[in-house]
């Protein structure tokens, strides 16, 4: 298995290692195209940047999901927890409205909050994995339970919703622009550049690849595995936390049905990207450039009629299977050496 | 071991005793329904919730047994042992599909109990005694009449839809027959999943699509905030108005405000249960016949009559 990993790099030359940084890309660029033909409106200014705020909050999770899953691990929760931070966000802002009013200090200390709890879930869940050596898919699908069931408690099956008068004070975090860039937007792309360099440029990120592609030989090489892995999954946490304080204002709402599927939607957006599912092998880029694909269907899918609606899902299937085949360039390497797979 | 045994032997005890000394002088009402999984049904289970109190309060002789389900096996087993655990003398069930459910109910109407069904009937036809119906076709064909009253000389509008089910059928055909000839225009119709997200996101897709729009039928309430917040993001409040559906109280708050971009909505209330299981009370504490059809209405809630369909302390 470690063996294949490692030589099947090399032996796929320079082709495939282009199709893994372009792929997802060119996928991109070809859905883009699509979507213009099929109604010109797509290329408007106000649905590009609809297109690009809504991926943020998966964008912003996949980052986090692009380490989890580099390192070997997988977290199904995400989804989960980012309902039950946003509805205790909500309910302590709306809470701490009677002593400290409509202030800026009350949303910046549901913000704090919403940090918290991000790192704190994702501690729990690095620690069962690791200390605990529970796999982390059990882990994590337990977890994903205990958050969405946790939020449903919490609002009585209903929905919670923030203060109006603090919702108005919030809202530029969502609505707003800096420089023409939607704030979303702008914390996506800091939050990839921040994951790209921890990923590529430091001993972390290397620790992390390593652990993917084996994690004995990482041990004999004096990783800590533990201390990575679960660092790996509190970046995940924090991630989700942040994707929260974008999402709170946008909506001012958390319910039961707040986050559902995202943890999918994060990990399809991971490996479209070209990170490789049983790790060893992460791309940043490639995840935020399959977080905008996903939302881009979507939105081609609304702006034509063309397709019948109870046929959404199996279109967006079909992309992405395509999407991932393209970008792994199986096509190329069969027709070089007949039996390449 | 000991210890063991006896314990046992007390459960044992408990469990034989206990359910035949209450059920020789209280009346059961087993009370079944999915579980809050969307703010609707976060609404059913509330107004369920407080229907057993009050009633519990108002004949002592009652007692409630109110039991939640995720999904119809879920809801079958719950049936299994309101009968073989509760000895229910009564079923009130809000069941989650008709197919599954029909046979297990006619297993607990075997078992002697009384059996009243809520919103969705059963596949077949004499089961239960009294059915209490919510009327998803007057809901679409009421929220069409009121678009088209909006809209005498016609008009271009967009639906959301929301999870593609019978409800939604039901509701969509409804509204389709009544704006007929109307010369009221359906742009495109889209599913929203009675979701908040999905109905932002597919409200904003519309709005980038359509430069004009007269209304929006987002046949829910859940729809219906996510629609509020997309047409404020593109300021094109003053174009549309949103018809919503089911009476979530933030929206019918709004309608009572007399906002101008949520005139009215359509009511589909989840108190529902408390009607039923009222219904059922009275065939045990009173000479009231009780056996039949009940069909609720689906009223349009306007800022005159807005404060009847508010119930502030509800979830939903």
């Amino acid at each position: 298995m470690t063996d294949q990993t490692t030589s099947a790099r090399p032996a796929s030359g320079g082709f495939s290692i282009d199709f893994k940084a372009w792929g997802p890309l060119l996928a991109l660029a070809a859905l883009c195209i699509f979507g213009f033909i099929l109604n010109p409106a797509f290329a408007s200014e106000g649905n590009i940047s609809n297109i690009l705020t809504r991926s943020a909050f998966i964008g912003v999770i996949a980052v986090g999901a692009t380490f989890v899953i580099t390192a070997g691990g997988i977290d199904l929760s995400v989804g989960s927890m980012a309902a039950f931070i946003s509805g205790v966000m909500i309910m302590v802002m709306n809470g701490l409205v009677e002593t400290m009013g409509v202030s800026v200090a009350t949303i910046l200390v549901g913000v704090g909050l919403s940090v918290f709890l991000g790192a704190m879930a994702g501690l729990a869940n690095g620690l069962l994995t690791t200390r605990g050596k529970i796999e982390a898919f059990i882990v994590t699908l337990g977890t994903m339970g205990i958050y969405r069931s946790l939020v449903t408690y919490l609002a009585d099956g209903g929905t919670l919703s923030l203060n109006f008068d603090l919702r108005s004070l919030y809202r530029p975090v969502y609505y707003g622009e800096v420089l023409f860039v939607p704030v979303p937007v702008l914390v996506l792309a800091i939050v990839a550049i921040l994951g790209w360099v921890l990923l590529n440029r430091t001993a972390f990120g290397r620790h992390c690849v390593a652990i993917g592609s084996s994690e004995s030989v990482a041990r004999y090489s004096a990783v800590k595995i533990n201390r990575v892995k679960t660092l790996t999954y509190v970046i995940q946490g924090l991630c989700v936390s942040l994707a929260t304080i974008i999402y709170v204002p946008r909506l001012g709402s958390a319910s039961s049905q707040t986050g559902v599927m995202w943890e999918l939607e994060a990990i399809a957006a991971v490996i479209i990207g070209g990170t490789v599912l049983k790790g060893g092998y992460g791309r940043i880029g490639g995840t935020v450039v399959g977080a905008i694909m996903l939302t881009t269907i979507g939105n081609i899918l609304n702006l034509t009629d063309l397709i019948s609606n109870y046929l959404n899902g199996a279109v967006q299937g079909v992309i992405i299977i395509v999407a991932v085949w393209l970008q792994r360039g199986q096509w190329k390497r069969r027709g070089r050496s007949g039996d390449g797979g | 071991m000991n210890l063991k045994s006896t314990l046992t032997a007390l459960a044992v005890a408990a469990g034989l005793t206990l359910p035949g000394a209450a059920s020789a002088e209280k009346v059961k009402m087993g009370v079944s329904i999915p579980a809050a999984t969307h703010g609707w049904a976060g609404g059913l289970n509330w107004h369920a919730q407080e229907a057993k109190t009050r009633l519990e309060a108002a004949y002592p002789d009652l007692e409630v047994v109110l039991v939640t389900a995720n999904n119809p096996t879920e809801q079958a087993n719950a049936l299994e042992d309101l009968v073989s655990v509760h000895q229910i003398d009564a079923l009130v069930i809000l069941p989650f599909e008709s197919e599954p459910l029909t046979g297990p109910v006619l297993n607990v109407k075997e078992s002697g109990a009384f059996i009243t069904v809520v919103d969705r009937g059963l596949s077949q036809d004499g089961i239960e005694d009294v059915y209490v119906a919510g009327n998803n076709p007057e809901l679409g064909r009421v929220s069409g009449e009121y678009i088209k009253s909006r809209l005498p000389d016609g008009g271009d509008i967009v639906v959301l839809r929301g999870i593609p089910t019978v409800i939604d059928d039901e509701r969509v055909e409804a509204f389709e027959a009544e704006i007929e000839g109307s010369g009221i225009n359906v742009l495109d119709m889209k599913h929203a999943n009675w979701n908040r997200d999905d109905g932002f996101t597919v409200m904003q897709d519309f709005l980038s699509r359509f430069p004009k729009i007269d209304a929006v039928w987002a046949q829910d309430d859940d729809i219906a905030l996510g629609v509020i917040e997309a047409v404020k993001q593109a300021g094109r409040e003053d174009e549309l108005f949103i018809v919503g559906g089911a009476g979530m109280k933030d929206v019918i708050k709004r309608v009572m405000d007399g906002d101008e971009l949520v005139p009215v909505d359509v009511l589909y209330p989840p108190a529902m249960i408390a009607t039923a299981m009222d219904v059922t009370a009275l065939k045990f504490f009173s000479n009231a016949p009780v056996q039949g059809r009940y069909v609720l209405g689906a009223p349009l809630i306007t800022p005159e009559n807005a404060k009847d369909f508010y119930f502030p302390d509800s979830p939903f």
